[in-house]
């Protein structure tokens, strides 16, 4: 059954080049099925490989099917050929199996994409990439899985890559990975300079003839290796942008699977660490210490779901560097696989929310989700319980595992890992809990104005206010125009009131001159009435007129009022800040008042509340139940009761070369250990909900700048390299471009003037051509006859 | 007066001398050619003198290969230059030329 090891590899390979070929043609979903169904034949493949391999006798599982013969230069010759032994398959399980829940996953995560098969090219490679890593029998294999998974991870991080962000995360991943692969190179360099050879079988049995100092420079580089694909301090940056890549990829790659390869590596090659200088071994586990540390303080303040929950794999990353430093190879692939199981659940399950919530990924717009997805709530807080440490989740017996063999490390400081290890656990719970009650739980913020609608909404209103202030100055300056009117009204009718005077004055002395007895003196009389009468109509013009500017005046007042009311009203709204959501949330955290801008808020805000999240398809759902079971239970595979119960332990026994380290410590101290593990992580969750579901102690307590800023690593990078780097790169720009392309240049100039020189001497003449021959011909045999008589003697 | 083989030597030599002038000092391909073909033809004679002089049948041997290389040889040769000659009926070897470096 063991001879079907080829089979685990081939399938996804198979499902690869399939889906190359044909996925644009089966297109969604029939691609994501065919994909599935080739990581689980997989699977199945690995169980039937697994069922052999328990069949035979603990000593002889460590079966090599050779391949063909992929390198072969001298003396030196690499196969392709497959290393079946416990850790391999333990390793190829949770790969195919996790991998193959996260593609049923992806079948509907990723429907209605525009490269739904291209997505499923990616995944099946990645898997097969991933399967050649921990399979190789040599380690020029694993490097070629090594660089594929690193391949497929900058692709799939990079998939939607028209964002600038996500093709920048993708590179970042990429470029990060390359120094790591470096150490890499230079550590099967020096194996095989050490060894003569770089297959595992000749390594794994030869590691003994390696000098202290080969080792321990063999254990610094392969760390720096893992470092870089585990994302260990100070290569850790990658990972947590790496989350821009779809979900399904963040659970896979990112937290399950192609992370672990470090520790894969470093637990494969456990001979080489075992005949190393003690403080490499030291450097690991501390290595791994800080980073746990590290990664779980800044896990606390992160308001993207999926960020807390990169962060939360790097600590627990740390934690399996924790337990290879210090001879807890067990522990470290116990704990990787219960990790695998609840970190995807956990991965999965953001990912379920996300998609319910229309691409939402901060935690501070969620809450309440529990009542409209209860599988993905459920699950995920089976995935809370586990990651942080509750008895009898999976992640209790893992951890305490690793803590134990840490408290038992004295010759690298076990005692100070131990206490690292456990404040780490403790911050997990807390932050973990912090997760799951911003998301699940507290009052739904999920309809809440945004603080950019807010802001729309408030300059809305304050357009508005200005608006009503140009209109009053247009009123004013249009009172203000009626009173100059006015004021020329008047004098109009003061001098029409003149002239009416003037002209009864006229009228009466042309009575008096005239005489009486006259023709013409009824006339006059009568202009002289008329004229008398037009007198008072004048008057009365006048009066109005008058009236009319006070009028007028009037209507300036009331006209500057109201410019002076809105310019008022205008200054008061500029001056008040609008309630914008806060930045740090907590379940008690109430809704930003809007009810001044209600009617301003924009669309968005109307659209949302018709929409409801909801639970995702049964295809998401599904494995988020497996995972579920798989996280709650994982703790049985190696229950440390009594030695039969310790299943993992026995299993990897032929894998470990008995360099696992000899637990010293009796048993009650492992019941302490236990004890105050357990109780610090529900001190932590009790803690937590006290901070979050009650709002006792606020959230800036805790949420500190520089935790959300990573301790300003990410910065400090950018600095670096953008500043001193910089210049280091413009200087090796120079010396490529001056001295390595000078001296290319330099062949490529000497060579044609050489060529130009010598043109002369083809004139083209063919008669010149005969007498060169001739010539060269009497001057070649003289050259003979001048050695035959006078050089040989 | 004895006929031996510094006769044919000589002849050939002169031969060989006059055909290779002949290349170098004429222009018209077709005489050129015709010089070449003297060179051969004075090279198989000495072969044939050294033959019969050493006894050995290699030299005619080798004359047998000088004609059937000189004849296809002539084939291709003389075919370029009708060819040549007919475009241009005034040529020179001198006009061919177009190889020149």
């Amino acid at each position: 059954m063991l001879e079907a090891a080829w089979l685990i590899p081939a399938f996804p390979l198979a499902g690869f080049a399939l889906l190359v070929a044909f996925g644009r043609r089966l297109g969604d979903p029939v691609a994501g099925w065919l994909a599935t169904l080739a990581s689980a034949a997989a699977f199945v493949s690995t169980l039937v490989v697994f069922a052999g391999l328990v069949g035979e006798e603990s000593e002889s599982r460590f079966f090599i099917q050779h391949l063909f013969t992929w390198v072969a230069a001298g003396s030196f010759s690499v196969d392709a050929g497959l290393l079946v032994d416990p850790l391999a398959v333990t390793m190829c399980l949770f790969i195919t199996g996790v991998g193959t829940l996260i593609h049923l996953y992806s079948i509907g995560y990723m429907h209605g994409d525009r490269n739904y098969s291209k997505f499923f090219v990616y995944l099946n490679l990645f898997v097969f990439s991933m399967l050649v890593l921990v399979l190789g029998d040599n380690m020029l294999l694993t490097f070629l899985g090594w660089e594929g998974v690193g391949a497929c991870s900058y692709l799939l991080i990079s998939f939607w890559f028209t964002s600038e962000a996500n093709a920048t995360a993708g590179k970042k991943a990429f470029v990060t990975n390359r120094v790591g692969d470096f150490g890499f190179m230079l550590a099967m360099f020096l194996l095989f300079h050490e060894i003569g050879s770089i297959r595992y079988a000749d390594i794994l049995t030869r590691a003994g003839t390696l000098s202290t100092f080969a080792a321990t420079l063999a254990v610094v580089l392969l760390l720096l290796a893992a470092a870089g694909k585990s994302a260990q301090l100070p290569l850790y940056v990658w990972l947590p942008d790496a989350m821009a890549g779809p979900t399904p990829v963040s659970a896979l790659i990112h937290a399950a699977t192609m992370v672990t390869s470090g520790v894969f590596l470093l637990t494969r090659l456990n001979p080489v660490l075992a005949e190393a200088d003690v403080w490499s071994r030291g450097l690991v586990a501390w290595i791994g210490a800080g980073t746990a540390l590290f990664a779980a303080t800044v896990a606390l303040a992160q308001n993207d779901i999926k960020k807390v929950l990169a962060y939360s794999t790097v600590s627990q990353l740390g934690y399996l560097f924790l337990a290879v430093g210090v001879g807890g190879y067990v522990a470290a692939i116990f704990h990787m696989v219960t990790h695998a199981f609840f970190k995807a659940l956990l991965f999965l399950g953001s990912g379920s929310v996300i998609h319910g919530m229309h691409d939402e990924q901060d935690m501070r717009r969620m809450g309440g989700l529990y009542k409209f997805m209860p599988i993905t709530g459920f699950t995920f807080i089976v995935g809370w319980l586990a990651i942080a440490g509750v008895f009898p989740f999976s992640g209790f017996w893992s951890k305490d595992e690793i803590l134990l063999y840490a408290w038992n490390a004295d010759n690298i400081g076990g005692k100070g890992l131990w206490l690292v290890g456990i404040v780490t656990a403790v911050l997990t719970a807390f932050y973990m809990t912090r997760q799951v009650i911003l998301t699940f739980f507290g009052r739904t913020r999920f309809y809440d104005a945004t603080g950019a609608e807010i802001s729309e909404a408030w300059s809305v209103r304050i357009d508005a206010v200005r608006q009503e202030m140009t209109a009053a100055e247009v009123a004013r300056d249009k009172a203000a125009e009626a009173v100059d009117k006015a004021n020329a009204d008047v004098v109009k009718r003061s001098e029409a009131l003149e002239a009416a005077r003037g002209e009864v004055r006229q009228a009466n002395a042309a009575v008096a001159t005239s005489n009486p007895a006259d023709e013409g003196h009824d006339k006059l009389v009568k202009t002289l009435d008329k004229a008398v009468k037009a007198v008072p109509k004048a008057e009365q013009a006048l009066a109005k007129a008058t009236d009319g500017v006070a009028a007028a005046e009037a209507g300036v007042v009331t006209a500057t009022d109201e410019l002076d009311a809105a310019v008022a009203r205008l200054d008061e709204l500029k001056a008040r800040q609008p309630a914008l959501p806060p930045l740090m949330v907590t379940a008690r955290t109430p809704a930003p008042d809007v009810s001044e801008v209600a009617d301003h808020l924009p669309a968005s805000y109307e659209h949302r509340q018709e929409y409801h999240p909801h639970e995702s398809p049964a295809t998401m759902t599904m494995p988020l139940v497996v995972l579920a079971v798989l996280a709650a239970l994982g703790g049985l595979l190696n229950l440390p009761f009594t030695s039969r119960l310790k299943v993992l332990e026995h299993w990897l026994e032929p894998s470990l070369f008995g360099h696992e380290a000899e637990l010293g410590a009796s048993a009650a101290t492992k019941w302490v250990l236990a004890a105050l593990a357990l109780a610090g992580a529900v001190a932590a969750i009790v803690v937590s909900f006290r901070v979050y579901l009650r709002g006792r102690v606020r959230p800036e307590a805790i949420e500190k700048p520089v935790f959300a800023h990573a301790w300003y690593v990410d910065d400090s990078y950018a600095d670096f390299f953008g500043g001193p780097g910089r210049r280091l790169f413009d200087l090796a720009a120079w010396f490529d471009r001056t001295i390595v392309d000078g001296a290319v240049r330099g062949t490529a100039t000497v060579l044609s003037v050489a060529g130009r020189r010598l043109r002369v001497a083809q004139p083209g003449f063919v008669r010149a051509y005969a007498t060169f021959i001739g010539f060269g011909t009497v001057l070649v045999m003289a050259w003979f006859l001048v050695g035959r008589l006078y050089l040989r003697q | 007066m004895r006929v031996t083989e510094t006769w044919y030597l000589t002849l050939s030599a002169v031969l060989f001398a006059i055909g290779f002038v002949g290349v170098l000092v004429r222009r018209n391909p077709l005489v050129m050619f015709m010089s070449l073909e003297l060179m051969l033809n004075a090279v198989n004679v000495s072969f044939v003198a050294f033959a019969n002089k050493l006894d050995d049948i290699a030299g005619q041997t080798a004359v047998f290969f000088v004609l059937v290389v000189a004849a296809a040889e002539v084939v291709v040769g003389l075919s370029i230059v009708v060819a040549v000659m007919r475009r241009r009926p005034s040529m020179t070897a001198d006009d061919l030329r177009s190889l020149k470096g």
